[in-house]
């Protein structure tokens, strides 16, 4: 009997002080732990995708390891939590992991109700269809009584609802847990089309037996910006969410790349790139961080164009095209506040 | 427990010694049943409000004002109607009765081929008993969702695309989208043929516990197999056609994409059916084999002595007594299988755990109520399935005169 109240007593202690305990900042917390905990894919190429040894790489991930070397100027010291689409915010929100950079797509509800803060849109994306070329359709309106393979808990399942029914169009759909069940069904011929977000597709297809054998319709049914989030209520950490990407995007608009960054902070007179840089002002300090914290993510990581180009663009295997994710002076939507 | 003696009201309580009240066994524990109420009911009421705040303070909705919220999303198999806005109380009802169909066909079959491969088991001959042995064993050791994914990936290979739909005779058509089946349309005059269906059962029922009595009185035998087949299959059959032939199918038809009418059976509620009869009746095969070998051999040569022959010494003998033996353990595994159904989000069949603690939790973000209710639904099966099982267990149970 003593040993039972004892227990509820511990328990009902350790509900007490969970409060307490998320009291300390999440920078705190990170720095106290030495690692930050990034929610990640579970595997999509160009995005965030781990390779044999266990080395995660990819657009999404770089998001993280330049956060990694602001905090601690070692880009390493990250440890990626894979998630699926369904539990990646019941991750965040119980706190195993600091920031989700997973190919989320921001929107109202998700903004506003979850709990959540969406930081700046590291790609803008949209979501389309990709069917087999033997069926030969041109586009998704010739899709009428298709069955659609799509991913639980993404704005994917949501889209294709209202297409159809905006279009007055009948059609299937077949749900799955893991992107990994999605591919696998519509590759065994379960579905005729298989949807998500066009990035996603172009980097699902090469998962595929025969590659060749699909193709992306045109259509994008689809407004997605993805991006970082966190939790709502810990302004400091968001601002170090944000200021994360737009150092990256300041430093390609400034021609400041990973090989001239060090060489930049020694000969550059422009006052943009030296408080970029760190060498003027101390901008880091309020957002709990040292003054060359921008430095520091330029030399490991790079800036927003080369990480673009190595993950995705035409350094990559995906080879897409910059679009509107190029900078705002090259007629995309990237645009970065001023730092000052 | 010499306590118990000191019972106000018992034979020995005439003289209770006074003793304070902290010294009295009795009413320490009674105090201490309080006290650990009290820290229960505490606990469980400052989680909750522990819980409301964190979720108040970080922006988390919370309430079960989603229910009447327009879901947006799209269902496969439904059995009630469900449309993109509907509302994610609907969704719920979708999902628990997928889970509900799949459970109940599956320990449906599950049971009949778990009673085959349990007798096979103990079979004379040595090929079936062998067969059967690897069965239990190669099924009961490998992991069901191994099991699952693999009858799903099986199933689905095996199929034809929709273009070349396999037509089998009777205007059924097997392709990569499912079974596709004629679908019934009763007429008006269909109801007459229920009745008699009904009424045969229950003549059935009556004219076997007339047997039953004669036979105990007389040791006459009636032939109630024959009389089963006249009023369970004959009489309504006759009904049937004199009301007209009330019954036509929409036979499907081979379109585009798609086939268009009849009812389709999706392929994932087949390899899930599949996969869970198939793994639990070897548990089921196992139960029935214990339960058989726990009736003593005497029984059976005293049957045989009385000049019984084996198939009525196992109707009326053995099955009657080991069935008290497998009840609890057959219990235990329909309760497994409707658990293990929950396993259909690997495989894309819209349960309740892959509609509702799938998509609606995530799109809803309401974690913990959505959670809170599937398990209460769990429990709920589960505690029914209970109560039913006892109490045909108990109806089965040893008679002592
Ligand atoms: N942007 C959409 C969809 C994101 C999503 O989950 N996409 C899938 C399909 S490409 C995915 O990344 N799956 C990989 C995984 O589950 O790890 C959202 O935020 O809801």
């Amino acid at each position: 009997m003593k040993k039972v109240l004892m227990s509820f007593a511990i328990g009902a202690a350790v509900v007490m002080t969970a409060g307490a305990a998320s009291a300390q900042t999440t920078l705190e917390q990170v720095k106290k732990r030495g690692t930050l905990q990034c929610g990640s894919n579970t595997g999509l190429a160009g995005f965030g995708v781990p390779d044999a040894q266990g080395n995660w790489s990819g657009l999404d991930v770089d998001y993280c390891r330049a956060m990694a070397a602001a905090i601690f100027n070692d880009p390493t010291k990250v440890k990626f939590v894979p998630l699926s689409s369904k539990d990646r915010f019941t991750a965040l929100q119980s706190g195993e992991v600091d920031v989700l950079v997973r190919n989320t797509t921001w929107t109202m509800s998700r903004d506003t109700s979850l709990g959540l803060e969406f930081g700046p849109v590291n790609y803008y994306d949209g979501q389309g269809f990709m069917v087999r070329k033997k069926l030969k359709i041109a586009s998704a309106m010739e899709l009428s009584g298709a069955s659609v393979c799509t991913q639980q808990g993404t704005t994917t399942e949501l889209n294709l609802a209202d297409f159809f029914r905006a279009n007055k169009l009948k059609y299937e759909v077949v749900t799955f847990a893991t992107s990994d069940e999605t591919i696998k069904a519509y590759d065994a011929g379960r579905c005729d089309a298989f949807t998500t977000d066009a990035s996603g597709l172009y980097s699902e297809r090469l998962r595929l037996t025969a590659p060749d054998d699909h193709i992306v319709l045109p259509e994008i049914i689809s407004k997605e910006p993805l991006g970082p989030a966190t939790r709502h209520g810990d302004n400091q950490w968001f601002d170090l969410v944000k200021w994360t990407h737009y150092v990256m995007l300041t430093a390609e608009e400034l021609g400041v790349t990973k090989a001239n960054a060090d060489e930049m902070a020694k000969t550059s007179t422009n006052p943009d790139v030296k408080r970029l840089l760190g060498t003027e002002g101390n901008f880091g300090e309020a957002i709990g961080l040292t003054k060359d914290f921008g430095i520091q993510i330029i030399k490991h990581v790079g800036n927003y164009g080369e990480s673009f180009e190595r993950n995705v663009g035409a350094g990559s295997r995906l080879k897409v095209a910059r679009g509107v994710n190029a900078l705002w002076t090259k007629g995309g939507l990237q645009y970065a506040p001023p730092i000052r | 427990m010499s306590s118990v003696d000191a019972r106000p009201g018992s034979a020995a309580s005439v003289e209770k010694p006074r003793v304070a009240f902290w010294n009295d066994p009795e009413k320490r524990g009674y105090i201490f049943q309080a006290v650990l109420l009290a820290a229960v009911v505490y606990f469980v009421y400052s989680a909750a409000d522990n819980a409301l705040a964190n979720l108040q303070k970080q922006k988390i909705a919370s309430g079960f004002g989603f229910w009447n919220n327009t879901a947006g999303f799209d269902i496969g198999q439904r059995l009630i109607p469900y449309e993109t806005t509907s509302t994610y109380g609907r969704a719920f009802w979708v999902g628990l009765l997928n889970t509900l169909l799949v459970a109940g066909v599956g320990i449906f079959f599950a049971t009949i081929l778990g009673f085959i491969i349990g007798i096979a088991r103990l079979s004379k001959n040595w090929l079936v008993q062998k067969l059967a042995t690897i069965y239990v064993e190669a099924i009961r050791n490998t992991p069901l969702l191994l099991q699952l994914l693999f009858w799903y990936n099986a199933v689905l290979k095996a199929l034809p695309e929709v273009r070349d739909s396999l037509a089998i005779p009777g205007g059924l058509f097997l392709n990569t989208r499912g079974l596709f089946v004629p679908e019934p349309s009763f007429g008006p005059s269909f109801s007459w043929v229920l009745y008699a269906l009904g009424a045969g059962i229950l003549g059935y029922f009556g004219f076997s516990r007339w047997a039953k009595a004669r036979q105990a009185a007389t040791g006459q035998i009636a032939p109630l197999g024959l009389a089963a087949l006249g009023l369970i299959v004959v009489f309504p059959v006759l009904v049937y056609f004199l009301a007209g032939s009330p019954l036509s199918f929409s036979v499907p038809e081979l379109g585009r994409f798609n086939i268009r009418g009849g009812v389709q059976v999706y392929p994932e509620f087949v390899a899930l059916v599949v996969g869970l009869t198939i793994y639990t009746a070897a548990f089921i095969a196992e139960a029935v084999r214990a339960g058989i070998q726990a009736v003593s051999k005497g029984q059976t040569e005293a049957a045989y002595a009385l000049g019984l022959r084996p198939g009525p010494t196992l109707d009326l003998v053995v099955i009657p007594q080991a069935m008290r033996v497998i009840i609890p353990p057959l219990t235990s595994n329909y309760l497994n299988l409707t658990k293990n159904s929950s396993l259909a989000v690997a495989i894309g069949y819209p349960d309740l755990v892959q509609v509702f603690t799938g998509t609606v939790l995530n799109q809803t973000g309401q974690a913990l109520e959505v959670v809170a209710i599937t398990m209460l639904v769990y429990l709920t099966i589960s505690l029914s399935t209970s109560l039913f099982m006892n109490w045909y267990n108990a109806r089965k149970a040893l008679v002592e005169r």
